[in-house]
C-alpha cells in the first residue's frame, strides 16, 4: 500500500510557523521530518512519523504554492486562492525576506549577478547554511534590487511599499540595496570584524547625506535618466570632495588645523600625545579618502580606507571610544575656524556623515 | 421579454503575461448570455487592464434567465494570428432572480482556465431588471428559493412543508462526442463545464415549477448530483424538500404555533400564493386561473413533465376527521390517521430534511434503504429520460414500502446516490422511516383542541424513540423495553437514522463517529455477469456493515447513530463500502448490554484463554469509551422502574434492564452470558478479524471529538473559530494477491491514519471538535482506492462543556424522577396505552432471536435468492433490502417538546456570545462550512444557491507538482472561486457546503491528469452575536426558538 497522493486544504489555509522555518531553512522533507521527530512532537501529540511526514509534506507543498506569491507580496494581500488572516500573511512575508546575517556579511557589496550565485556553493560550504536557503535569500536580495533600481524617491519607503516589510526589515534591505549598488567592498581580511549591523548603519547616514535624495534636489527635469534619488552618491558631491585637499596639502592650514585641535583637547584626551603624533597621518587620511571619491574604484574600497588609514591607526594605539568621539567631534568642528578654508558646508557634509561611521567602525 | 440582463466590465488585475516580447498582455473581454456576445475594447499592454465598459444589456427570457450561466470570457488580442483566450468565469445569475436575496452581483472573480487554473482577477458587476409576466403557460420558475441546508433555513418560519420533488435531466457527455476527437481538452472541458451549468440551470427551473404547482416558495435540502455514465451519457439529478417558507421579520413574529398560517390557507388555499411577502414577479397570477382538484400532488403529476412516474398505488384515504381524542390510544391512531391521509396523497412522503421544527417528528422508524444494480446503455432521446426515471421510481416505491412496513408513513433524511464503474451503476436511496405530525403538511385539517391535547402530552424529549409499529405485528426482531425516560412507551434496544439528532433529545454524555469500513473482491466480469456478481455481493456487505456497526457501536457503550450514511461504491475487481454515522447514548433507550465473545471449540485450554483475554480487552474498552465520553445514565431504582407494569412479562424484562444498569457499576464484568449481551462468534479468522479491526480503532486524541452529524451532542458552548477543509487520499494497492482481508486491512489503515492526520494538522484548536465529517470513496482504477473527506474543526469551551454536561447530567436526573411522578399520576392512561399489546408470545419469539443479532438468518436467506432473471434483478435484490432494512432498527410514538431540554442547549448555545471576536474577521475573508449554521453568529439573509462545477486538466503534472500539487491547487482554486462568488454576491459565508463530486483521473506515463469538481452551498450574511449584543431580545437559532415559545403555550 503506498499514498500516490496526500492533501489537505483547509478554507483557512493552515500554516505552521515551525515547519515554516525549516522549509525556509532549505531543509529537505526528510530533513524536516527527521528534526520535527528529535523537537519531541511525537510524544507531545501521539502522532506517527507517517503523519508528521505526510502533514510536513502537506506544508511544504502550500509553501511551494506560496512561494510564487511572496515574491511580490502585494499579490499575496489581493490574491484569492489562499484565504490568509492578515497577521498570518505579515509573518510569511516577514520571514520569507528575513536573512541570515552570516549569509549577508558574504554577499553585501557584491554584485548581485549570476557570477555572484554560482559562489553560493562555497557561501553554503562556509557558512553552513543549506544552498536552498542561500538561494532564496540571494533571489530576495536581487528581487527587491531589481525592483527599486529604477525607482525614484526613499528607498527604504519604496521597499516598504513593494515588499510590504516591516521598518527595521526594509532598512536592511536598503543597506544591502546600497551596498550592491555602490558595490562596496566588504569581505577584505581587516573587514571581517565588522557586522552586517555596522555596514547597515554606515548605509543608512551615507543615503540620508551622501545621496542626490538627501540634498532634496529635486532633478529639473523629470523626465531624464538622471541618477536615482537614494542609490547612487551624488556625483557633483564627490567631485567636489576633491577641493577638501587643501586641508592636507596647505602646510599653514595644516598646521593651524593641528594646534586648533590639540589646544581643545589638552587635557581632556587620555591618549593626546599619541593624538598629537599622528593628527597629520589621521588628518590626511581621512582628507585623502574624500578626495579618491571620483574613482569608482576608490569608492569601493572605502571601508577598507577607513579602516586602515584610521580605524587601525588608532586600534593600535589603543585609543578609547570615548576619545574617538572627541577628537573627530574637535577635529570636524575646527574647520570652522580656519579662515582660508572656504568648503565649509562641503566639509560639514562630509565629515558628519564619516564622523559616524568611523564612530560605529570603531570597535574590536 | 421579461427580464433585463445587465453587465459592466470594470477592471482585471494579477493577469498572466502573454506578450512574451513586451511581458504585457492586450487584453478585452467577451460577454455571452444565449446567444448574444458583447465585447470590450482591448486594453493594450497591461496586466491591470481598466476597461470601464459601458453596460452590456440583454433582453431575455426569464426561462433563459434561469437555464443560461453568464459566460465572461478574457482573452489576448493579437493582430495577426487567433486571440488566445486567457480564461472563463461563469456567474449564476440565479441569486438576482428572487427579491430576498441578492440584488447586484459586484465583485472580483477569478479569471478560471481549465487547463492553466486561475489566471488573474476580473472585476464584474451584474444586475437584472424582471419584469412582471402575464404569461399563464410559461415555463420558469423565477422566485422560488432554493437551499442546500437540510433544515428550515434560520431566518424563516416554515408554513407549509409539502414535500418531495425530484427531477432529472440527461445528454450526451460532450466529452464522449465525435467531435471530441478533434477538439483541444481545453474546449472539451469548457462544453462540459458549460452543459452542466446549463442542464443544472434547466433542472433548477423545472424543479421549481413543481415546487409552484404544489403552491410552495421554496426548496429546502436541495441536493443535486451527477451521474457521469461515460458512453451512455450525462445525468443530472436532484431531490429536495418543496415548503412555504415565511420570512422572519423580527423574533416577536415567531408564532409559537402553526395553527393560524394553516387556517389561513384553508380558507383561501387556491386563491392566493400562501406566501404574502412575495415579489410581484411571483407565481401568483398564473396559478390563479388555474382549477386545482383538492389533492394537489394528483393534479401536480399529472401536469408534470416527463421525468414524473405516476406510481400512485396508494389508496385515498379520507380527510382526517378532525375530532379530538381523550385518551392517549385513540389519540394516537388518530394522529396515525391524519398523518397518513396527508402523507398518502404524495406519490413519495419523502423529506430531505435531516433537521426539523419541534413537533414535526413523531416518531422513527428505522433506516430503510434500496439499491440496485443497473446495466446502463445510451440514452437516445435526451427529452425523454424514461430508463432513469424509471430506475429511480422503482427504487423510491421500494423505499416507501419499507418506511409503511415498519408503521411509518414518512421518510426523513431522505438521500440518493449512485456508484458508477464503466456499465454498471448501483442506485442507492436511504432515509429514516418516520410518523411526522401533520400539522405541518399541505393540509391544514388539524383542529386546534387536538393540538393542544398533543402538547399536554409531550413531557420529555424522548417520543421519537417510541416505536411507531405494533409490536404484536412487529416487521423484524427487536428487544423492546418500556421507554427509560418516560416509562410508558416501548422502545427499541438500538436507534438507527439518517437525520441529525432531534434538539429536544436526551443524550446522555458526548457522541463519537462510528464507522464501518469493508472492502470484498469481485472477479472482473463483463455486463451482466458483473452486474449478478455485484448484486450477489451487495447484501453480505450491508449485513456485514450493520454487525460491525453494531458492534462499533455498543463498544462505545452508547445506543443510538444518528446521520448514518452508507456508501457502496463499485470497481473493477472490488466493491467497497463505508458507513459512517454519530453514535450516541439516548437516555430514552436501554443501557446497552457488552459485547461477549463465545468461542467454536470451548474444550480447547488456550483457547479458552485467548478468548477471555479478548474478553477482558473488549470490556476495557468499553469501560474507557464509557469514562472518554462521559456516558454515565442516572441510576434507575428498582421500585419506580417496577410499580407500573402489572404484566409478568414485562416485570421480567425490566428486571434484565436493572439489572444492566447494576453493571454499570461494576462495568467490566458483562460477559456472564445475560441474554441481552451481543454475543460475537468467533468460529474462523474472519471473525477474528474483525473482533481486531473492532480494537484497531483509536479514539481521537484528547481535547478532540468527532461526528459527522451538524453538532456533536453533549457540546453546545461553541467558539467562533471554524475551520473548514477538505483532505484527499489515494493509495494504490499492491495488486499481487489480493485477500479480502488484507484489502479491508489496507482501506481501514486509509481511513484511520486520515483521520490520526486530521488531528494532528488541526492540534492548534483544540480542544475542538470534527463536525459534519463526510467521507467518500471511490475507486478511479483497478488498484487505487480514493478517499475524500470533507469536514469542519470549531473549536468549543471547555470549562463551559463541563459545566452544561454537569447540569445537563442533573436535569435529566431530575426529569427521570418528576416523570416517574407523573408516570404515578396517570396509571390510567398507561393503561389504556399498553392494553392493545397484551398477547405476547409472538414477539417473544423475535426477541430471543434478536439476542444473537437478528441479522443473520436474513443474510442467509439472502444467498438463497435466485437471480437468474437478471431483467428482474432490481426488484430481486430490493427484495433483499428489505430483509436488510428490517435487520435496522427503530423508534416509537409520542410526540415531545421539553421545555426543560430545550432550554439549555438554547442558552448554551447563546452563552457564548461573550466568546472572543474573531481575529480574521476582516473585510473580504468568507467562511465555508458544511453545517447549516456558523457558531456565535446570526445568519441575516439567504443570498442564494452556489452551485459549481468545474474541470482541470493538465499535460505538464510533474511540473505542477505530481498528483498531490495538481489536486491540491485546484482544491484551492474551487475553494477561491465559491468565496469570490459569495463575496460579490454580498455575503460573508458559506453553509451546508458540500463538495458532491471529486472525480480525479491520472496518467503519470503520459504527464496527464484530470479532475472534475462539484461543490454546493447557500451563500448567506452572518452577523457576530457579539455586534448584536445590543438586541436585548436575543432571536436564538430557529431550531431553539420554538420549542422554547411552545414551551410557554404548554405551561
Amino acid at each position: 500500500m503506498t499514498s500516490e497522493l496526500d492533501i489537505f486544504v483547509g478554507n483557512t489555509t493552515l500554516i505552521d510557523e515551525d515547519v515554516y522555518r525549516l522549509w525556509l531553512d532549505g531543509y529537505s522533507v526528510s530533513d524536516a521530518v527527521a528534526l520535527r521527530v528529535r523537537s519531541g512532537i511525537l510524544e507531545q501529540t501521539g502522532a506517527t512519523a507517517a503523519v508528521l511526514q505526510s502533514d510536513t509534506m502537506d506544508h511544504y507543498r502550500t509553501f511551494h504554492m506560496l512561494e510564487r506569491l511572496l515574491h511580490a507580496p502585494p499579490k499575496l494581500l489581493h490574491q484569492l486562492i489562499f484565504q490568509i488572516p492578515p497577521s498570518r500573511q505579515a509573518l510569511l512575508i516577514e520571514r520569507y525576506y528575513a536573512f541570515d546575517e552570516a549569509f549577508v556579511r558574504e554577499v553585501l557589496g557584491k554584485k548581485l549577478s549570476k557570477g555572484t550565485k554560482k559562489d553560493l556553493d562555497d557561501i553554503s560550504t562556509k557558512t553552513g547554511i543549506t544552498l536552498k536557503s542561500c538561494r532564496r535569500q540571494f533571489d530576495n536580495f536581487k528581487r527587491v534590487f531589481k525592483v527599486v533600481e529604477e525607482m525614484r524617491g526613499s528607498l527604504v519607503d519604496n521597499i516598504q511599499q513593494h515588499f510590504l516589510l516591516s521598518d527595521r526589515l526594509a532598512r536592511d534591505y536598503a543597506a544591502i540595496v546600497f551596498f550592491a549598488n555602490n558595490r562596496f567592498e566588504t569581505g577584505k581580511k581587516k573587514l571581517q570584524y565588522l557586522s552586517f549591523g555596522d555596514f547597515a548603519f554606515c548605509a543608512e547616514l551615507m543615503i540620508q547625506n551622501w545621496t542626490l535624495g538627501a540634498v532634496g534636489e529635486a532633478p529639473t527635469d523629470p523626465d531624464s535618466q538622471v541618477d536615482d534619488m537614494d542609490m547612487d552618491l551624488d556625483k557633483e558631491f564627490l567631485q567636489d570632495l576633491k577641493e577638501l585637499k587643501v586641508l592636507v596639502a596647505d602646510k599653514d592650514l595644516l598646521d593651524l588645523h593641528k594646534s586648533l585641535v590639540c589646544t581643545a583637547l589638552r587635557g581632556k584626551l587620555g591618549v593626546f600625545s599619541e593624538m598629537e603624533a599622528n593628527f597629520k597621518n589621521l588628518s590626511r587620511g581621512l582628507v585623502n579618502v574624500a578626495a579618491k571619491l571620483t574613482h569608482n574604484k576608490d569608492v569601493r574600497d572605502l571601508f577598507v580606507d577607513l579602516v586602515e588609514k584610521f580605524v587601525e591607526p588608532c586600534r593600535s594605539d589603543h585609543w578609547p571610544l570615548n576619545d574617538v568621539r572627541l577628537f573627530l567631534n574637535q577635529y570636524s568642528a575646527s574647520v570652522h575656524s580656519l579662515d582660508g578654508f572656504r568648503h565649509q558646508g562641503l566639509w560639514d557634509r562630509y565629515m558628519g556623515t564619516l564622523r559616524g561611521c568611523l564612530l560605529r567602525l570603531y570597535h574590536d | 421579454m421579461p427580464g433585463k440582463l445587465k453587465v459592466k466590465i470594470v477592471a482585471g488585475r494579477h493577469l498572466p503575461v502573454m506578450d512574451r516580447a513586451s511581458d504585457l498582455t492586450d487584453a478585452f473581454v467577451e460577454v455571452k448570455f444565449g446567444n448574444t456576445t458583447f465585447k470590450t475594447d482591448v486594453y493594450l499592454k497591461s496586466l491591470n487592464p481598466q476597461w470601464n465598459s459601458e453596460w452590456f444589456k440583454f433582453e431575455v427570457d426569464d426561462e433563459d434567465l434561469q437555464d443560461e450561466p453568464l459566460q465572461i470570457t478574457v482573452l489576448d488580442h493579437d493582430t495577426y494570428s487567433a486571440n488566445d483566450a486567457i480564461g472563463k468565469v461563469y456567474i449564476d445569475i440565479d441569486p438576482l432572480l428572487y427579491s430576498e436575496a441578492a440584488t447586484v452581483i459586484s465583485g472580483w472573480f477569478p479569471i478560471y482556465d481549465t487547463i492553466h487554473g486561475i489566471r488573474g482577477e476580473i472585476n464584474v458587476v451584474v444586475k437584472v431588471d424582471l419584469f412582471n409576466d402575464l404569461n399563464r403557460f410559461r415555463q420558469s420558475s423565477c422566485g422560488v428559493k432554493f437551499f442546500c441546508t437540510t433544515s428550515i433555513p434560520k431566518c424563516y418560519r416554515a408554513v407549509i412543508i409539502h414535500g418531495f420533488v425530484e427531477e432529472l435531466v440527461v445528454n450526451e457527455d460532450p466529452e464522449y462526442q465525435w467531435i471530441d476527437r478533434i477538439r483541444t481538452p481545453r474546449a472539451s472541458n469548457e462544453a462540459r463545464q458549460r452543459l452542466i451549468s446549463l442542464m443544472s440551470g434547466e433542472l433548477q427551473r423545472k424543479i421549481g415549477l413543481k415546487v409552484l404547482e404544489m403552491r410552495g416558495n421554496a426548496v429546502v435540502g436541495y441536493l443535486q448530483c451527477f451521474d457521469l455514465e461515460g458512453e451512455s451519457g450525462l445525468v443530472v439529478r436532484a431531490i429536495g424538500t418543496a415548503c412555504t417558507l415565511d420570512k422572519l421579520s423580527s423574533p416577536a413574529a415567531f408564532l409559537p404555533a402553526c395553527n393560524s398560517p394553516s387556517k389561513d390557507m384553508k380558507e383561501i388555499p387556491f386563491n392566493e400564493d400562501p406566501n404574502p411577502n412575495t415579489h410581484s414577479s411571483g407565481p401568483s397570477t398564473p396559478l390563479k386561473n388555474q382549477t386545482y382538484s383538492f389533492s394537489p400532488s394528483k393534479s401536480y403529476s399529472r401536469q408534470s413533465s416527463s421525468s414524473d412516474t405516476d406510481l400512485s398505488l396508494t389508496p385515498k384515504t379520507g380527510m382526517g376527521s378532525g375530532s379530538a381524542g381523550k385518551e392517549g390510544g385513540p389519540f394516537k391512531a388518530l394522529l396515525r390517521q391524519q398523518t397518513q391521509s396527508a402523507l398518502e396523497q404524495r406519490e413519495f412522503p419523502f423529506f430531505t430534511l435531516t433537521a426539523f421544527p419541534p413537533g414535526f417528528l413523531v416518531h422513527v422508524g428505522g433506516v430503510v434503504s434500496a439499491r440496485s444494480v443497473k446495466l446502463l446503455d445510451r440514452i437516445h432521446n435526451p427529452d425523454e429520460p424514461e430508463t432513469r426515471d424509471a430506475w429511480w421510481a422503482e427504487i423510491r416505491q421500494e423505499i416507501k414500502s419499507h418506511a409503511k412496513a415498519l408503521g411509518c408513513h414518512a421518510v426523513v433524511g431522505y438521500s440518493e446516490s449512485t456508484s458508477i464503474c464503466e456499465e454498471v451503476c448501483i442506485l442507492s436511496a436511504c432515509g429514516t422511516a418516520a410518523v411526522l405530525n401533520p400539522r405541518f403538511l399541505q393540509d391544514g385539517t388539524m383542529e386546534g383542541c387536538l393540538e393542544q391535547r398533543l402538547e399536554e402530552n409531550l413531557p420529555t424529549g424522548c417520543g421519537f424513540c417510541h416505536i411507531p409499529y405494533d409490536e404484536l405485528n412487529m416487521p423484524f426482531p427487536a428487544h423492546l423495553t418500556y421507554c427509560y425516560s418516560c416509562r410508558k412507551q416501548k422502545v427499541p434496544d438500538v436507534l438507527f437514522t439518517t437525520i441529525d439528532l432531534p434538539t429536544d433529545a436526551t443524550v446522555i454524555g458526548k457522541g463519537c463517529l462510528i464507522q464501518a469500513r469493508l472492502c470484498r473482491l469481485k472477479k472482473k466480469a463483463q455486463a451482466e455477469a458483473n452486474a449478478t456478481a455485484i448484486s450477489n455481493l451487495l447484501p453480505f456487505m450491508e449485513y456485514e456493515m450493520h454487525t460491525q456497526l453494531m458492534n462499533k457501536l455498543k463498544l462505545k457503550g452508547m445506543n443510538a447513530l444518528f446521520g448514518l450514511r452508507i456508501q457502496i461504491t463499485v470497481g473493477e475487481n472490488m466493491l467497497m463500502g463505508l458507513a459512517s454515522a454519530t453514535g450516541v447514548y439516548l437516555a430514552a433507550l436501554p443501557t446497552p448490554g457488552g459485547i461477549q465473545i463465545a468461542g467454536k471449540t470451548p474444550n480447547d485450554g488456550s483457547y479458552e484463554q485467548h478468548i477471555s483475554h479478548m474478553q477482558k480487552k473488549i470490556n476495557d474498552t468499553i469501560a474507557k469509551n464509557k469514562e472518554l465520553y462521559e456516558i454515565n445514565p442516572p441510576e434507575i431504582s428498582e421500585e419506580i422502574i417496577g410499580s407500573p407494569i402489572p404484566e409478568p412479562r414485562q416485570r421480567s424484562r425490566l428486571l434484565r434492564s436493572q439489572s444492566e444498569s447494576s453493571d454499570e457499576v461494576t462495568e467490566l464484568d458483562l460477559s456472564h452470558g445475560k441474554k441481552d449481551a451481543f454475543v460475537l462468534e468467533i468460529d474462523d479468522t474472519d471473525a477474528m478479524e474483525d473482533v481486531h479491526s473492532l480494537l484497531t480503532d483509536v479514539p481521537p486524541p484528547s481535547g478532540f471529538y468527532s461526528c459527522n452529524t451538524e453538532i456533536m451532542p453533549g457540546i453546545n458552548n461553541w467558539t467562533s473559530e471554524i475551520q473548514m477543509f477538505t483532505s484527499v487520499r489515494v493509495i494504490r494497492l499492491s495488486s499481487l494477491n489480493l485477500t479480502n482481508q488484507a484489502l479491508n486491512k489496507n482501506f481501514n489503515d486509509l481511513c484511520e491514519n486520515l483521520l490520526k492526520s486530521l488531528y494532528f494538522k488541526l492540534r492548534s484548536m483544540i480542544p475542538c471538535c470534527l463536525c459534519h465529517v463526510n467521507f467518500t470513496v471511490s475507486l478511479p482504477e483497478d488498484e487505487l482506492i480514493q478517499v475524500t473527506v470533507t469536514a469542519v474543526a470549531i473549536t468549543f469551551d471547555k470549562n463551559q462543556a463541563l459545566q452544561t454536561t454537569k447540569t445537563h447530567a442533573e436535569k435529566s436526573l431530575q426529569r427521570a424522577s418528576t416523570d416517574n411522578e407523573e408516570l404515578l399520576q396517570f396509571p390510567l392512561e398507561l393503561c389504556s396505552d399498553s392494553l392493545p399489546s397484551h398477547p405476547f408470545p409472538p414477539a417473544k419469539e423475535h426477541l430471543e432471536s434478536a439476542s444473537s443479532n437478528s441479522g443473520i438468518p436474513a443474510a442467509q436467506r439472502a444467498t438463497s435468492v435466485d437471480y437468474s432473471s437478471f431483467a428482474d434483478r432490481c426488484s430481486s435484490w430490493i427484495e433483499l433490502i428489505k430483509l436488510k432494512a428490517q435487520t435496522i432498527r427503530r423508534g416509537s410514538i409520542k410526540t415531545t417538546v421539553t421545555v426543560e431540554k430545550a432550554s439549555p442547549m438554547g442558552e448554551g448555545n447563546f452563552r457564548n456570545r461573550s466568546a472572543p471576536p474573531c481575529a480574521n474577521s476582516t473585510v473580504g475573508v468568507v467562511k465555508m462550512t458544511p453545517l447549516s449554521f456558523i457558531p456565535g453568529a446570526k445568519i441575516t439573509k439567504y443570498l442564494g444557491i452556489i452551485n459549481m462545477f468545474f474541470i482541470r486538466e493538465t499535460t505538464s503534472l510533474r511540473e505542477e507538482g505530481g498528483v498531490s500539487g495538481f489536486l491540491h491547487a485546484f482544491i484551492a482554486e474551487v475553494f477561491a472561486m465559491v468565496r469570490a462568488h459569495v463575496a460579490a454576491l454580498g455575503g460573508n459565508a458559506v453553509v451546508s457546503y458540500i463538495m458532491k463530486q471529486c472525480v480525479f483521473m491520472e496518467n503519470p506515463n503520459k504527464n496527464q491528469a484530470q479532475c472534475l469538481i462539484n461543490v454546493s452551498g447557500d451563500a448567506v450574511v452572518f452577523v457576530r452575536e457579539s455586534d448584536l449584543e445590543v438586541v436585548p431580545t436575543q432571536q436564538p437559532s430557529a431550531n431553539c426558538q420554538p420549542s422554547c415559545t411552545e414551551g410557554e403555550v404548554t405551561t
